[in-house]
C-alpha cells in the first residue's frame, strides 16, 4: 500500500456478476488512492466485501480509471476523514492538509499517521477526501497559511550537505543566517 | 540584523537542488512550512512544488497576486527585467566566474598566473612610490621624524645610469 512510491487516485466501478436471478446488479463506485491500479482493484474488493456479499470471484470490475488532478497549479486545502486501527481499538480522525493535489494530501496523511500514531497503511481506511475552502478549515496549522500577504524568513537555515561537500570536518563554521 | 529576504509571493529564488538546479523561479504561493508553489516562465521551469530546502532566496521580488496564472507571472517577470538584474548581480557573476575557473585549460592557467604576476608587480611599484611620497610629506611617519636634508642623494654609479 501507499508509501514511498507516488500515489494515484483511481475510480473503480464494480458489481456482482449478473446471474439469472439478478440480471442487472447494482454498480458500486469507489474512489481509491493507491500506487497502481492492481492495488486499487484489490482494495476495491476489500471494501466492497465489507458492504455487500460480493467478492472478486463472484463480481466483476466494470472500470478502473485514473483520476488526475484538475488544477495542479493551485494550492488547496484538503480535509480527510479516516478511520484507523490502533493497538487497542479503532478510531475516527479528521485531518486537514495543504497540497496541490489530492493524492499529495493523502500521501501526507499516511505519513502523518505513521509518525503520530505509529499506524501502518494497512490499518488506515480513508473515508473521504475533500477540497475545502479556506473558511471551512478548522486546524490552526492550516489556517495560519491563509494570508494573502504571508511572508516569513528562513531564520536558522541548515543546508543539507550535498555529495560534493561531504567532508566531515571543515575549517569554518557554516553560516545559517540567510538574511 | 533584521531579515530582508522572505518566503513570499513574488520572491525570486535560485534553485540549488533537484532537476531544475541552477534556474531562477519565483514563489507563487506557500504550501506549508517546507514547500512552496513556484513558477519559472522565463527559465523553463513549469509550475510546481519545490521544497524550501532546494531554494536559495534572492533579493529580487516581483509583484503579482498569489492566484496569478503563469501568464501573469511571466509578464511581471519581464516587466521587472529580472533576467537582466540577475545577470548584473554579484551572485550570478561570482557563479559565472567559478564556472569559468573550473573550465580553464592549462594554458589559460598559465596566462592567468602571468597576468596576475604582472599586475602585482605594477601594484607594488605604485605602492612603493606612494609610500615614499607619503613618508616625505609627513603623512606616514609624521613630520618630526624626517631627516633635515631630505633623502640622501643616490651615489652615481658609472654604467648603471640611475638618476638621483
Amino acid at each position: 500500500m501507499p508509501f514511498s512510491t507516488k500515489l494515484h487516485e483511481y475510480q473503480v466501478v464494480g458489481r456482482k456478476r449478473p446471474t439469472d436471478t439478478d440480471p442487472k446488479p447494482k454498480l458500486y463506485r469507489m474512489r481509491l488512492f493507491s500506487p497502481n491500479p492492481v492495488i486499487a482493484k484489490s482494495r476495491f474488493w476489500y471494501f466492497l466485501k465489507k458492504v455487500n456479499k460480493v467478492k472478486k470471484m463472484t463480481g466483476e470490475i466494470v472500470s478502473c480509471i485514473e483520476i488526475f488532478e484538475k488544477k495542479p497549479d493551485r494550492v488547496k486545502n484538503y480535509s480527510i476523514f479516516l478511520r484507523y486501527d490502533s493497538r487497542s481499538g479503532t478510531h475516527n480522525i479528521y485531518k486537514e492538509f495543504r497540497d496541490i493535489t489530492a493524492t499529495g494530501a493523502v500521501a501526507q496523511c499516511y505519513q502523518d499517521l505513521a509518525a503520530r500514531h505509529r499506524c501502518r497503511a494497512r490499518s488506515i481506511h480513508i473515508i473521504r477526501v475533500d477540497e475545502i475552502p479556506a473558511g471551512k478549515c478548522r486546524r490552526p496549522q492550516i489556517t495560519q497559511f491563509h494570508d494573502s500577504k504571508l511572508k516569513f524568513p528562513l531564520p536558522h537555515r541548515v543546508i543539507k550537505r550535498s555529495k560534493e561537500h561531504k567532508s566531515k570536518f571543515i575549517a569554518k563554521r557554516p553560516c545559517t543566517y540567510y538574511k | 540584523m533584521p531579515f530582508q529576504r522572505f518566503v513570499e509571493t513574488g520572491r525570486v529564488a535560485f534553485v540549488s537542488d533537484g532537476p531544475h538546479k541552477g534556474k531562477l523561479v519565483s514563489i507563487v504561493d506557500v504550501i506549508d512550512q517546507t514547500r512552496v508553489l513556484v513558477d519559472g516562465p522565463a527559465s523553463q521551469v513549469p509550475r510546481g512544488e519545490l521544497r524550501l530546502n532546494q531554494l536559495h532566496l534572492t533579493k529580487f521580488r516581483i509583484k503579482f497576486p498569489f492566484t496569478a496564472s503563469t501568464r501573469i507571472v511571466r509578464k511581471a517577470w519581464n516587466d521587472a527585467k529580472i533576467n537582466e538584474k540577475w545577470e548584473g548581480s554579484a551572485w550570478s557573476k561570482k557563479m559565472a566566474a567559478k564556472e569559468k575557473r573550473a573550465q580553464l585549460t592549462d594554458f589559460d592557467r598559465f596566462k592567468l598566473r602571468r597576468a596576475r604576476s604582472r599586475r602585482n608587480h605594477i601594484r607594488t611599484i605604485v605602492f612603493r612610490n606612494l609610500k615614499k611620497a607619503a613618508s616625505r610629506n609627513g603623512t606616514l611617519y609624521g613630520k618630526k621624524k624626517m631627516a633635515k636634508g631630505g633623502d640622501k642623494p643616490k651615489p652615481k654609479k658609472a654604467g648603471k645610469g640611475k638618476s638621483a
